[in-house]
């Protein structure tokens, strides 16, 4: 079908521009002046790479890219947490 | 199989959600403090995340559709809880928010 073809070549192209704004988003994650600022990026391109995880279970069909997607999303919420707390007291506990 | 209309909704949603992101990235790049920064990002990137996994959920079977709205509902939770705590953290850390239209270098005067 014609809008399967379509749709496959949509989301390579959108893998690949989402790839584009990591690149991007890690230069404010190397330059930023402050450390608040590269938290900031490094959020951002956590968010990135959990879509372009989905986008490839799609591309290739596999389903348990998708559990691994959600376990990447945990991981970078708690290391964002963590990091602001540790930038806020001095220490984790 | 799945009829025309599922499809054309699916890529307008990712492209729109493709453009929200690149407008997040921009945001990122461009604007000049710390908390505009995340006041670009956040609510740019929950929408442009939400609408790609949305695309990705419409043209699905149930079990995939099922996990991909759990990961949309994480994020819309966890993304602004993540926000909250980075922008609480950078002003006790000392950094003051620019106000009014004064260039970056004239914080130290307030």
């Amino acid at each position: 079908m014609i809008f399967e073809q379509i749709l496959d070549y949509t989301y390579t192209i959108g893998a690949i521009l989402v790839m584009l704004m990591i690149f991007f988003s890690m230069i404010r994650a190397l330059v930023g002046p402050t450390a608040p600022d590269r938290v900031v990026a490094i959020n951002i391109i956590t968010t990135y790479t959990l879509i372009i995880i989905t986008l490839i279970a799609r591309i290739y069909e596999q389903v348990y890219f998708l559990d691994i997607a959600m376990v990447y999303a945990l991981m970078g919420f708690i290391t964002t947490i963590g990091v602001a707390k540790y930038l806020q007291k001095g220490a984790l506990d | 199989m799945l009829n025309t209309g599922l499809y054309i909704i699916s890529i307008l949603s990712f492209i729109v959600g493709i453009f929200f992101l690149a407008v997040a990235t921009i945001g990122l790049l461009r604007l000049p403090d710390v908390y505009n920064r995340l006041h670009a990002t956040t609510k740019c990137d929950t929408l442009g995340a939400g609408l790609v996994l949305l695309s990705l959920a419409l043209q699905s079977e149930l079990a995939v559709a099922i996990r991909l709205a759990l990961l949309i509902i994480f994020i819309v939770i966890t993304n602004p809880t993540a926000a909250h705590v980075i922008a609480r953290a950078a002003y006790s850390t000392g950094i003051t928010p620019i106000i009014g239209r004064s260039e970056p270098d004239d914080r130290s005067a307030d």
